[in-house]
């Protein structure tokens, strides 16, 4: 996949949500992405599958301005150059992100971490009065129902168990409801149940929003039923529906033989 | 909606309550018992306490960046006497002819370095409301500047304190140069009066105090709606989990400068109280270790509770006092010292953070829990 050279398709590059074109980045001589291309098309939730290391995690954190990578285009909705927009510039475009190691706001109740994740003037002066709008009141109450969590909703994040934090910042995600949610192993470290009920929020969510999914766990994968894009040393190895990749005989390959 | 919110706020109350007494009760037994009567309170012991609430309203300030947005401070005794300086410069120029060398503009240590006139920084300070303008501006400016550096280039943590320990330092060198034209190593003394009044006199001495608690009641209020809104759960975000809040769109930057700005302030207005009750300030006040005790009286007190820090510059300070009158004066750095490693390692939420969480396991449980400041739970609000 890699290897064709992409030609220029102004037609489907400007259709694309997000558009990688050979992105590299390096860290002291490691590269870590390897000329990746990768397209989303609005509406579309990808699975993003790999080995530990294969710079699942990177991919993220250069979409989201974290890392600015050494060469490559990031584009997103056709026009917007991400490389040249910091984090918060680009959560306000409408791209959220979930961490693979759960953060939320630990201190804080589970409604208020909702509270400062819903969409609405991030500026200090538009924040400094109190209370909260009934219509904003409505938004969080309808996520906390969403991600399982109303009856916790007075609890402090920090005592929720693994799973539920993990929720919790999925929940976060949707307030900010932005355009494309990157979520990052959503499943690691959870139960079997709790694993079949969070594929199943993300399907729920995936009815209106784009999602890219990165995640370990197959079974999650097959449950989910979508496009899958396996990543190898920071390049895209195969990409089709799960059925076919997991055919491929380099994925097995990269799956088993190491 | 506010005012219910406040008056929620069980411990807020009590210590407003306490300031508004204090305001009213320590100038009336200043000033209406006899010299000899038991419930007499000489006017040393009020310019005392006097001094230990401007250390308060310090300790408070410092509180709100770093016990609610983690920003370790080591330089905000530098606010406190930039504040302390702009007042000293008002104070002076009411001396007028009444100086050493009779000059009617220039204080006595430019007469006596030879100036000829006025330095053009020094205009202006003779009219109170501007000098009252220049104890929030200058410290609140210097504090900008350097926030939207700092902050602007992600400085954090240890070394964020320790260029605030420098920027401190910096000005204490400058301060102490007299070609600066703010009286070098002995700093500015010998007030006169203030707005009028007999800066030595019993009365205005009791005013000062009482403006003082005051000003801390307000500090207080200020202080507790700015972390009670939005944006106050954005600052304990950002203390917690700073790069999860960029992520969700806020410019943590800002909301740093905002709250660092506003306690360099707050500092200011401290230090400004503080100069008319001591009767001087000078470079002194701006030295490095200045600025730690502050951080010491905050983490006794308790960081994060706003209260608590208030309550522990005035418990060190009193023990400060008490311990360097006496024979163990020579010892008080080691005592300060211990105490510090001793907060540190068996409260580390100071002495509020720790009773209030007692209380709240005491309470019954289920309580709706407020977002706590302290690292841990603290429901007890
Ligand atoms: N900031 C960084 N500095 C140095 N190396 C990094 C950094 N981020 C990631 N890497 C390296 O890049 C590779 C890809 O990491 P990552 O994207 O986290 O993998 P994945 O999420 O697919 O498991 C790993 O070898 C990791 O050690
Ligand atoms: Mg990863």
């Amino acid at each position: 996949m890699t290897s064709v050279v992409t030609p220029q398709e102004p037609a489907h590059l400007t259709s694309s949500l997000l558009y990688l074109d050979d992105v590299s980045v390096s860290f002291d001589g490691f590269r870590a992405i390897n000329k990746l291309s990768l397209s989303i098309q609005p509406g579309e939730m990808r699975a993003i599958i790999g080995p530990n290391g294969a710079g699942k995690s990177t991919m993220m954190d250069i979409i989201t301005g974290k890392t600015k990578p050494d060469t490559g285009d990031v584009l997103f909705e056709g026009t917007t150059d991400l490389t040249r927009l910091d984090e918060a510039a680009i959560a306000h475009l409408g791209i959220g992100r979930k961490f693979q190691k759960p953060t939320v706001f630990e201190n804080q109740t589970v409604e208020d971490n909702i509270h400062l994740a819903l969409k609405s003037d991030r500026t200090v002066l538009k924040n400094l009065f109190w209370g909260i709008s009934a219509d904003e009141q409505a938004k969080i109450d309808k996520i906390l129902v969403t991600i399982r969590l109303a009856a916790d909703r007075d609890r402090l994040a920090g005592d929720l168990s693994h799973g539920q934090k993990q929720w919790l910042e999925i929940g976060m995600l949707l307030a900010q409801d932005p355009k494309l949610l990157l979520v990052d192993e959503p499943a690691a470290g959870m139960t079997d149940a709790e694993t079949i009920e969070t594929a199943k929020l993300l399907k729920e969510i995936a009815r209106d929003h784009s999602v890219i999914v990165v995640e370990h766990d197959m079974t999650f994968i097959r449950d989910l039923g979508v496009k899958v894009t396996v990543l190898h040393e920071g390049s895209v190895l195969a990409e089709g529906p799960l059925d076919v990749v997991s055919a491929d005989e380099r994925v097995i390959e990269v799956y088993l033989g190491r | 909606m506010l005012t219910a919110k406040l008056l929620a706020d069980r411990r807020g109350l009590i210590f407003l309550a306490i300031l508004a007494a204090a305001a009213i009760l320590v100038p009336a037994l200043n000033l209406l018992t006899p010299e000899g009567s038991a419930l007499h309170v000489p006017t040393y012991a009020m310019s005392l306490m006097g001094k230990y609430l401007t250390y308060a309203i310090l300790a408070l300030a410092l509180d709100l960046v770093w016990g609610y947005c983690g920003i370790l401070s080591l330089g905000h005794g530098a606010f406190f006497a930039l504040g302390g300086y702009a007042m000293g410069m008002y104070l002076m120029r009411q001396i007028g002819p009444r100086g050493v060398y009779g000059n009617p503009v220039l204080p006595d240590f430019m007469v006596f370095l030879n100036w000829k006139e006025l330095p053009w920084y020094w205009y202006g300070f003779d009219w109170f409301p501007f000098a009252a303008l220049m104890v929030v501006a200058v410290p609140g400016l210097i504090a900008f500047i350097f926030g939207w550096f700092a902050f602007r280039s992600r400085v954090t943590g240890v070394y964020l304190s320790i260029i605030t320990q420098a920027l401190t330092y910096a000005l204490l060198l400058a301060f102490f140069r007299n070609d600066m034209g703010f009286g070098g190593n002995n700093g500015l003394t010998d007030f006169k009066d203030i707005l009028g009044f007999n800066i030595q006199s019993d009365a205005t001495r009791a005013g000062l105090f009482a403006l003082t608690a005051l000003t801390l009641a307000a500090a207080y209020l200020i202080a507790r709606s700015v972390v009670m809104s939005k944006a106050g759960k954005v600052l304990l975000a950002v203390r917690d989990a700073e790069s999860r809040v960029r992520f969700l769109g806020y410019r943590a930057d800002n909301y740093k400068l905002f709250v660092f700005t506003l306690s360099a302030m707050m500092a200011g207005i401290a230090g400004a109280l503080y100069v008319p009750q001591i009767g001087i300030i000078n470079p002194s006040e701006f030295a490095p270790g200045n600025s730690i005790e502050v951080v010491i009286w905050t983490a006794v007190g308790g960081r994060g509770t706003l209260v608590g820090p208030a309550i522990g510059a005035i418990l060190v300070n009193f023990a400060k006092t008490t311990f360097t009158t006496g024979a163990l004066a020579p010892y008080w750095l080691f005592a300060l010292g211990g105490l510090f490693v001793l907060v540190t390692l068996f409260l580390p939420k100071g002495i509020v953070g720790t009773a209030s969480d007692y209380l709240a396991r005491r309470r019954a449980a289920g309580a709706k829990p407020e977002p706590v400041a302290a690292p841990t739970p603290d429901p007890a609000e």
